[in-house]
């Protein structure tokens, strides 16, 4: 069917509907005047049942419903229910841990279905402006990805509402009387996501050229816009159960929906999970394309993969390097609305599990730079710049090694008296944020570096101010790195803690300097640049294994962000508003939080590979049996000759 | 970096790598197994809830309610977060410094435009209006220390009540050997930390039905240390077995003024023996003389 008699369909099936709502509404005013005209013999009277009957004249007696709605109104509002341990239903398992598991399971599908048609809505666009048909196959084949994760995605959205309304049924009923018909609109939304999802994926071919392709990139940005509007609002559930807003302090609704969504921490939750979400999904294409690129049979298979890979690797590395400053923003705000909240995460019981990020973030930052090492081997080009590599290495380990020290040591009671207190002289300073804000920074800093050093491997520049420009730009990351080091020492060991922070953002504008300074210098710089050829294909199976390190690394790093963000409640279901009063009120321990969050992440991974068996065996293709036909053909011949 | 195959390779069929499916499976559990061992390498510790606790008149002293604001300190009051000694507090260090002194200080300063007259109504007002007069340099960031950044200790989340503030108040003045200015609670006070699962309606207390319910009930944990609980005011009952017989220590319940022990004053409650039933007696008696113990030990071993 073409589109245009797919329009057509559309129009008559509009013109019927409008049609019988004519009929419908000719026939009530019919009924209407029937009964005006003193018949009572229509089909309303029929079924009708007698009402409240009184005798003619006198006025109508009022029910003890309609006394108690006058009494409702005087009530006060309604606030949280305050529960008690009985309230909640005991299922023979941890409530807790149910909802962990969908919740955390539903969150990194759903992150990975709203990232990846934002990202192929940019290479759709790219591929269409540059005439290269690579992106736009590119762009086809990640959402052929997404179709099955979509599935999957409200699969366990349902299954997550079910354990929620099943195991915490007051929690839902309040959140369900604070959000109202909000819950409404999210559902809608959800339908024209799936609508334009579907249009998106089957009319991408249909709609592949000319003005065509701009229809097709308008329902690419509406299916984005869905998108975007549901993650926001699922923000506002979970922003609301930390900071609430529009309420009053017992819990009672005082401000309209939109006072109710916009607390203090929605905003910079919402930035935060669209970057991260984005890193999230190119780093799950991007184990695609490694998977096929081992699984390669041809040259030009594993040419395109490689680039495939390279070009995912590319948008999962770009959008990770502004998520720390997106990280310190929400932190920031978390301070601000509750100061106590802030150090419960950081400084109190989960401050522990800032050591885990920092393995995790240098599991990244050492897989992303390790593959843009190895693709530095498809151009010759790169051998000008290989010998900083063991550089760029050293201060990679070197700075996560300072971010790993904790800052209060495992010891025994004999090994605190041998060292005179809990804090080692020297490891102690190492402990501490400020420490650890020098090493993510420097840390971004030469991941930059390694990043532009690939850039400028098949590159040779030929304007005339280029060696001004690669002084300029030596400069800045000398001087970049000397503000990180100074703001750090300076103010994170000889001035008040308060200071700290304000320290850090000067740390950040230093990288973000480096970062948009590197953009701008190299596009002046290239132009009109000699390119040295670069053969794609041409790197080490090794390679590859960086880009499943890096989805695993930051399926495990949500799981754990998102276990931070929740637990900061403590034992509240809405901070301040509504206690946890279940028998999993408490925070639990590191190994057990660890526990659960490898148990989703494997979990996740398994269904990953099953999502890119299933998207490989689309593309495969039983051959017709032919051969078996003329067996049975040769069959009598065969059992004469046996006979 | 852009370019395209070999064109002198392209359409050459090469072999895939070997056995990728289940490489890329070994290599992605064992990176995530090693992501689970350092967590569990780390300090396993867990953030429990407010737990439940009632204080009883009968047993309570100023020595003992300081004690009790102790805990509140570190614990349910949460205040420890950010008064912390230098560097690393975000408020004054009130526990490494004498707080009646810093209270006087406060007092005495001309930007204080409080309702306090002495250090215990400072304290007081502190915890409830920390906005009140904010120490220099500790306000919110741009204020001008006109806010600060404390929250009031009796709202939520914290929400102390009066009688665990007066307790804290107890604490901070107690532990530099200032006078505890504090009245204690004379009428039933609310619990301390609030009562999620007690069905109790008032008037006379159940009686206990475990051993460590009894000595909860009757706030032994208040002035000894024991079952796991520290305090200096009385002395220690975790190894009282090795010191005392059965017959001992139930003399020591029932007529504690009989003997004192070493180095502690006569301060224990001497209503015991109209207050606990014999079943209760039996119980603590049974826990510290070890004989609870015993019989957990043979009733396990007989299972």
């Amino acid at each position: 069917m073409n589109l245009k008699t797919l329009f057509k369909t559309i129009l008559v099936s509009l013109l019927l509907i409008w049609g019988v709502s004519l009929i419908s509404v000719s026939s009530n005013s019919l009924a209407s005047n029937a009964l005006a005209a003193g018949t009572s013999d229509t089909v309303e009277s029929r079924i009708q049942p007698e009402g409240k009957v009184h005798l003619e004249g006198d006025p109508e007696p009022s029910t003890t419903e309609e006394k108690s709605a006058v009494e409702e109104e005087a009530e006060p509002p309604i606030g949280a229910p305050k529960l008690k341990r009985k309230d909640y239903p005991k299922v023979g398992a941890s409530s807790r841990g149910i909802v962990w598991i969908a919740a955390q399971m539903h969150l990194f599908f759903a992150a990975f279905v709203l990232a990846v048609p934002m990202f192929v809505l940019v290479i759709e666009w790219v591929g269409m402006r540059t005439g290269d048909e690579r992106y736009d196959n590119m762009a086809h084949e990640f959402m052929k990805i997404t179709m099955t994760a979509y599935s999957i995605t409200a699969l366990l959205g349902g299954f997550l509402t079910f354990a929620l309304f099943l195991l915490y049924p007051q929690l839902m009923n309040y959140m369900m009387m604070v959000f109202d018909m909000q819950v409404l609109v999210y559902a809608g939304l959800f339908f024209a996501e799936s609508a334009l999802l579907y249009m998106y994926y089957y009319s991408w071919d249909a709609l592949r050229y000319g003005n065509k392709k701009w229809g097709h990139l308008t329902i690419g940005l509406g299916l984005n816009v869905a998108g975007t509007t549901l993650l926001v609002i699922a923000n506002a559930w979970a922003t609301f159960m930390m900071a609430p807003s529009g309420v009053d302090v017992t819990g009672a609704v005082t401000g309209d929906i939109w006072e109710i969504m916009k607390g203090p921490l929605w905003n910079p939750v919402n930035l935060h999970r669209f970057i991260a979400n984005i890193a999230f999904g190119g780093a799950i294409v991007g184990a695609y394309a490694g998977f096929k690129f081992l699984s390669a049979r041809t040259v030009e298979q594993r040419a395109l993969y490689d680039w495939m890979g390279y070009t995912a690797n590319f948008i999962a590395i770009l959008a990770f390097l502004p998520l720390p400053f997106a990280g310190y923003w929400l932190m920031a705000e978390i301070y601000a609305y509750s100061q106590q909240m802030g150090i419960t995460a950081m400084g109190g019981i989960l401050a522990w599990l800032f050591i885990v990020q920092a393995v995790l973030i240098g599991t990244i930052l050492l897989a992303g730079n390790y593959y843009l090492w190895s693709g530095m081997s498809r151009c010759e080009g790169s051998k000008r710049y290989t010998w900083m590599i063991k550089y760029i290495a050293l201060i990679l380990v070197a700075c996560f090694l300072v971010w790993v020290t904790p800052h209060t040591l495992i010891l025994s009671a004999q090994e605190i008296k041998q060292l005179g207190g809990s804090h080692h002289h020297l490891l102690g300073p190492l402990g501490i944020m400020p420490a650890k804000n020098i090493a993510v920074n420097l840390m971004l800093i030469v991941t930059f570096l390694s990043f532009q050093l690939y850039r400028r491997a098949d590159k040779v520049a030929t304007v005339s101010y280029a060696n001004f420009l690669n002084a300029l730009m030596v400069a800045i990351y000398v001087v970049a790195i000397v503000n990180v080091v100074f703001a750090g020492v300076y103010y994170g060991y000889f001035t008040n803690t308060v200071y700290k922070v304000g320290s850090s953002v000067m740390q950040v504008a230093s990288t973000l300097v480096v970062i948009v300074a590197g953009i701008v210098i190299d596009t002046l710089l290239f132009k009109n640049a000699k390119t040295i050829p670069a053969v794609w294909g041409k790197v080490s199976n090794r390679s590859q294994y960086a880009l499943f390190a890096l989805p695993i690394a930051f399926t495990w790093l949500m799981a754990l962000m998102g276990y931070v963000r929740s637990s900061v409640r403590t034992h509240w279901h809405v901070y301040t508003v509504m206690k946890d009063n279940s028998p999993d009120n408490f925070v639990p321990s590191i190994g057990y939080a660890g526990n659960m969050m490898t148990i989703v992440t494997i979990m996740f991974l398994g269904m990953v590979l099953f999502i890119f068996w299933i998207a490989s065996l689309s593309e495969t293709k039983q051959s017709k049996p032919v051969a078996i036909k003329k067996d049975t053909e040769k069959q009598p011949e065969a059992q004469e000759a046996g006979a | 970096m852009s370019g395209e195959a070999n064109k002198q390779d392209v359409g050459t069929p090469i072999e895939p790598a070997s056995n990728v499916l289940p490489k890329i499976l070994i290599f992605s559990i064992a990176l995530t197994l090693l992501f689970t061992g350092v967590a569990n390498l780390l300090p396993q510790v867990e953030g429990e809830a407010p737990v439940d606790k009632e204080i009883n008149l009968g047993t309570l002293t100023p020595e003992s309610f300081a004690t009790l604001g102790e805990s509140l300190f570190m614990g349910k009051g949460t205040c420890t977060l950010c008064h912390k000694p230098a560097p690393l507090g975000r408020a004054p260090d009130i526990q490494g410094e004498n707080m009646v002194g810093l209270a006087e200080s406060a007092l005495a300063d001309e930007r204080y435009k409080g309702d306090a007259k002495t250090p215990e109504e400072y304290i007081r007002e502190s915890m409830v209006h920390p906005s009140k007069f904010v120490v220099k340099d500790w306000g919110v960031a741009g204020s001008n220390d006109t806010t600060s950044p404390m929250p009031k200790v009796d709202a939520a989340p914290i929400e102390l009540s009066t009688v665990e503030m007066d307790a804290i108040i107890a604490y901070l003045q107690n532990k530099d050997g200032n006078d505890i200015t504090v009245e204690l609670p004379t009428e039933a006070p609310a619990p301390v930390e609030e009562v999620a699962s007690s069905g109790g309606s008032g008037g006379t207390p159940a009686p206990a039905e475990t051993a460590e319910e009894a000595v909860t009930k009757y706030g032994c944990q208040a002035c000894h240390s024991m079952l796991g609980t520290k305090s200096p005011v009385g002395p220690s009952l975790e190894d009282v077995s090795a010191r005392l017989n059965i017959e001992q220590i139930n003399q020591s319940i029932l007529d504690p003024a009989a003997v004192i022990s070493e180095g502690f004053t006569d301060m224990m409650p001497k209503d015991f023996a109209e207050k606990m039933t014999i079943k209760e007696l039996t119980m603590i008696v049974d826990l510290l003389s070890g004989k609870a113990s015993v019989a957990e030990d043979k009733k396990e071993a007989a299972q």
